[in-house]
């Protein structure tokens, strides 16, 4: 096999760099593997600030009043803060950083057959600015009045003016870090729809590029036209909060469902900003380990898009009974089923895509098919609460909870997952242990839905959200409802348990895993011609030329089951 | 990086990168802008007495301004026709037109400001000043922006004749902060 | 499905409560068939060493109808649902039978003040009531709300009537509900409201005609005290105010 010998090779030209200091060579790098690292890293660990922030609420939700281990008593203001920040931080700094800015660093020059950004340096300014956000976040946690409590939509006045959210640093030490987020983003979303617009190999047409990156460019539209009313929203109320501007202050004749609109005509494309990338993600996945080609790739590719166009016309079915015209229900409750269809045609295409395939069961490829599943069921929730009708019943209550973490835990824990142990050896030069990768997979997956199915049957049972003790509902407080709020919070700490096997797995095999060669799992995108793991510049023995789409497997022409999309073959090169 | 990236100059859809990137920035700016005005619309919708706030401001200063913006902006056009021809000589002469004209627009801002704070129409006034500082502030200080780098693509780019494309990049931003002000001429002084 | 979990105490919680069973049905069909072609697929075409996967593009017509015909089914389905949703909405929400009782509510940082119309069926007269986290009602009455909020978003929530609405700074928001069950429950606050809001809660009492009216009796106020309620109310929110513009 020549090819792992000359991947062998390129591995020890790899380290010939010595020259650089490790300060120039992992910190200050442009290169855009070390970037995805980078963001990778900090999303990790800001994942488990969040998930450390969950097992302490449900801690206290589970058994009311008692001292929580590793954190103590929760005050209300406390869970408040952990709530609130919970939220953002997987939104903002896991999801976020990890699916779009990591994976799309990571994968686009190496997809598109490049060796960078086009911008590396503004790459690296979006990065530092993103670590900047996360500082100033944790730095909220601690100064007087303690983080931001006022939920992750931060709807004023409550967010606005300290005497009201009692929290006059943490408000808007949240609020700049979360615009200091969203500014690293727009940078890192012109750099990466740049790229793929410019910097393509040779040959790669619209339809040769891989699905993943087509969703992370339609995900990076999507924010940039979705976050710019919320930016001058954030300056307004960032005015409020800090100079006494009175932008959101009925009393002085502002108007508090303003910033509602701005907030949630941002916050509802967000949720495709990152499930997109998940999608891509789970289709290169299943593309390989069924060795199938992708189901109706251009019928997926127009879906996405419609779906992007849709979400801008859905925003208020966050807001039926907050106030607005309730005529405007008509017109949000029909938009939000008619967004039911794109993404069903997706889901039916992914299945399809299994349809007479050979599929392999490693760990990438089943936490590829647990996202389908998981995500089915966060999706056809959805459709209860786009009913205005029962949305008027259902609307903040654990129903909703249970609904969007059925979306998002796919969408930013599993899709991650399936990003992580697909690529390890493309990142790393190494395979994850598939054994306790399994171990991990099931322990997850189990827990997970042993965390959320109770929580749809309280939320049915009208138990609202962000209520810190619900002794004092005698409603709520029954032993059977209690009961299952037990048996939610131990199922979380058993997921988070199930980490530990991750990290290890993660720690171990970057030293001592199999070694992998340049294409381990037999895929066709041109990731898989570099060596593993690509040294700077990717692509030593000279840029691939494209010669036809991204997913020929077991195509009739061929012995082979794979086809590499840098392959000259029968079909002459397109140019 | 000591690396040469050759990712820069790759050109699939025909347009420099750099251009392109120009224009990005561009779309997602419209965004910000177009969130801000369109809630100041809502706003005065709303209120109908914002009419006599927009009154008290000095549609002459803000005509003025309009008038340099729009003759900075037939500069910087002039100075990507000389930058075309490779001219440094005539296209810094005409970066720098541009820039003392965006001076120019910033000192009758300052001014404007001055007045109007001393009269006692401030930020906290109420909200239709509060939109009008934010706006124009936020307006104000893209062009700012707008002059600092048209100073360094002056000094550094075209004076040393290299990086001619730049010169175009920067006259695609000023024309949309242009547009801009374009727009919040008529909302914030005309309107009444 | 809903009533196995919590009553249903109110005129249209029956016809939300329908409406939640009729998209539990259409969308508990579909999600059983995806799931179920799902585990078929993977079980089925599972790794055999002898056998290649087959090519199968996607693009041509007949395997575009595999796509194409349950998204028009579901199209159909999104349409009943819609128009359901579409009458429940308007029942609830748009219109309003006429007024038989009224009630003010005014939600602030953390309290209910539910101001009763007294005798006299009317708001804003002396006899009113004003009680602190209790709401008495009598059942088989239709009652127009009014909601108010001095300070922050609150959302009034009485799950047993399915009702829910945002109260909003500086509005006059109105509604309408008509208990019809008697009995005593929760009201929650569902709308982040700052540190306490994990506690904001009152508790709804549907009384029979007769009880109510002798609640009413025991509980109306002579004309004097009513008075001063009503203006220490209006005190509070006159500093409220005056701590705003300070």
């Amino acid at each position: 096999m020549a090819e792992v010998a000359t991947a062998d090779v390129a591995h020890d030209d790899h380290h010939h760099e010595h020259e650089e200091s490790f300060w120039s060579k992992y910190v200050f790098s442009t290169d855009h593997k070390i970037i995805g690292f980078q963001y990778m890293f900090t999303g990790i660990a800001m994942a488990l600030i969040g998930g450390y922030f969950a097992y302490v609420f449900r801690m206290q939700l589970a058994f009311p009043g008692s001292s929580v281990p590793f954190f103590g008593l929760v005050s209300p203001a406390a869970y408040n803060s952990l709530v609130t920040n919970h939220g953002t931080i997987m939104i903002f700094w896991v999801a976020m950083p990890v699916l779009i800015a990591a994976m799309g660093n990571f994968l686009i020059p190496l997809m598109i057959g490049c060796d960078d950004m086009v911008f590396p340096r503004v790459n690296r300014l979006s990065y530092q600015i993103f670590l900047l956000s996360a500082i100033v976040l944790i730095a909220s946690f601690f100064v007087p009045g303690g983080g931001f409590g006022g939920a992750w939509t931060a709807y004023p006045p409550l967010s606005a003016m300290a005497k009201y959210n009692a929290t006059p640093f943490g408000a808007p030490m949240w609020l700049i870090a979360v615009t200091l987020e969203i500014v690293a983003f727009l940078l890192g979303g012109i750099n990466f729809i740049t790229t793929v617009m410019n910097a393509r190999a040779k040959g790669m047409r619209m339809y040769d590029i891989p699905i993943v990156i087509w969703m992370i460019v339609i995900a990076s539209m999507l924010f940039m036209a979705s976050v710019g009313p919320l930016v001058a929203g954030a300056v307004m109320l960032l005015f409020d909060q800090t100079l006494g501007t009175t932008f959101f202050d009925a009393s002085a004749g502002g108007d508090p469902v303003l910033w509602q609109h701005l907030f949630w005509f941002f916050g509802h494309p967000e949720v495709y900003v990152v499930l997109l990338p998940a999608m891509g993600i789970v289709a290169e996945v299943m593309c390989t380990f069924a060795r199938k080609k992708l189901f109706a790739y251009k019928m997926i590719l127009y879906a996405t898009i419609g779906l992007g166009i849709l979400s801008f016309f859905v925003w208020a079915h966050h807001q039926f009974i907050s106030g607005v015209d309730p005529r405007a229900a008509y017109l949000f409750t029909t938009t939000t089923l008619l967004i039911s269809i794109p993404v069903a045609i997706m889901l039916f295409a992914y299945i399809a895509t299994l349809y007479g395939g050979s599929i392999q069961f490693t760990t990438a490829m089943l936490f590829a098919l647990s996202f389908l599943a998981e995500f089915l069921i966060g999706g056809v929730t959805g459709i209860w609460l786009g009913s205005s009708g029962v949305d008027i019943y259902l609307h903040d209550t654990y129903f909703v909870l249970a609904h969007f973490h059925y979306t998002f835990f796919p969408i930013a824990i599993i899709g991650t997952y399936t990003a992580i142990y697909y690529w390890f050896p493309k990142m790393f030069g190494r395979k994850m242990n598939e054994t306790w990768g399994k171990i991990h997979f099931w322990g997850t997956i189990i827990s997970f839905n042993c965390i959320f199915i109770p929580l749809f049957v309280l939320g049915a049972a009208g138990q609202h959200r962000r209520i810190y003790n619900y002794q004092h509902f005698p409603d709520l407080a029954g032993a059977d409802m209690q009961d299952m709020r037990v048996f939610a919070t131990i199922s979380l700490v058993v997921m988070l348990l199930f980490q530990i096997p991750f990290i290890i797995n993660f720690i171990v095999s970057l030293k001592y895993g199999e070694k992998a060669d340049k294409n381990p799992w037999k895929a066709n995108t041109l990731e898989w011609v570099a060596p593993s793991p690509p040294p700077h510049g990717n692509f030593p023995d000279g840029f691939p030329e494209v010669y036809r789409g991204p997913y020929e497997f077991a195509h009739p022409d061929r012995e082979d089951d794979y086809w590499p999309q840098n392959e000259p073959g029968n079909q002459k090169p397109k140019t | 990086m000591a690396h040469q990236i050759i990712a820069t100059s790759r050109s699939a859809t025909g347009i420099p990168t750099g251009r392109l990137a120009v224009w990005w920035v561009v779309a997602s700016e419209i965004f910000i802008f177009g969130g801000l005005i369109a809630a100041y619309l809502l706003n005065r919708f709303l209120h109908g007495s914002w009419a006599q706030e927009a009154a008290a401001t000095s549609t002459l200063i803000g005509g003025i301004n309009t008038f340099w913006l729009l003759t900075s902006s037939w500069f910087v056009v002039i100075a990507h026709h000389y930058s075309e021809q490779k001219n440094a000589k005539k296209t810094r002469q005409f970066l720098w037109l541009t820039i003392l004209l965006g001076g120019f627009f910033m000192g009758f801002k300052f001014v404007e400001y001055y007045k109007e704070i001393t009269h006692g129409m401030t930020l906290f006034t109420n909200n239709f000043w509060s939109f009008y500082y934010t706006a124009t502030g936020l307006h104000g200080f893209h062009v700012l922006c707008g002059m600092v780098i048209m100073a360094i693509i002056a000094e550094g780019d075209i004076k040393n004749e290299r990086n001619w494309h730049r010169v175009e990049n920067i006259g695609i931003y000023w024309h949309f902060v242009d547009i801009v002000w374009i727009f919040l001429f008529p909302l914030l002084y005309i309107a009444k | 499905m809903l009533e196995k979990l919590l009553p249903a105490a109110s005129t249209y919680a029956k016809e939300i409560d329908w409406l939640f069973d009729f998209i539990t049905y259409l969308v508990g069909f579909w999600f059983f068939l995806a799931i179920g072609v799902f585990f078929y697929l993977v079980f089925r075409y599972r790794r055999k060493p002898e056998e290649k996967a087959q090519y199968i593009t996607g693009e041509t017509h007949k395997q575009k109808m595999a796509i194409e015909v349950p998204h028009y089914l579901i199209l159909v389905c999104d349409l009943a649902i819609l128009i359901f949703t579409f009458v429940v909405w308007h029942q609830v929400k748009i219109d309003k039978p006429p007024a038989e009782d009224e009630v003010r509510i005014v939600a602030q940082q953390w309290a209910w003040t539910f101001y009763h119309s007294g005798a006299d069926g009317l708001l804003g007269t002396d006899d009113d009531i004003a009680k602190v986290n209790e709401l008495h009602v009598k059942a088989d009455t239709v009652y127009h709300y009014t909601l108010q909020s001095p300070d922050v978003m609150h959302s009034f929530s009485v799950p047993v009537f399915r009702l829910k609405q945002d109260a909003i700074p500086g509005r006059d928001i109105t509604g309408w509900f008509e208990p019809n069950l008697q009995g005593e429950w929760d009201i929650q606050c569902a709308e982040m409201c700052g540190v306490a809001h994990g506690i904001m809660g009152a508790r709804i009492f549907v009384k029979s005609e007769e009880d109510h009216a002798a609640w009413i009796a025991a509980n109306s106020p002579p004309a004097q005290s009513a008075n001063l309620i009503a203006q220490n109310t209006e005190n509070d929110s006159q500093a409220q105010e005056d701590n705003t513009n300070g």
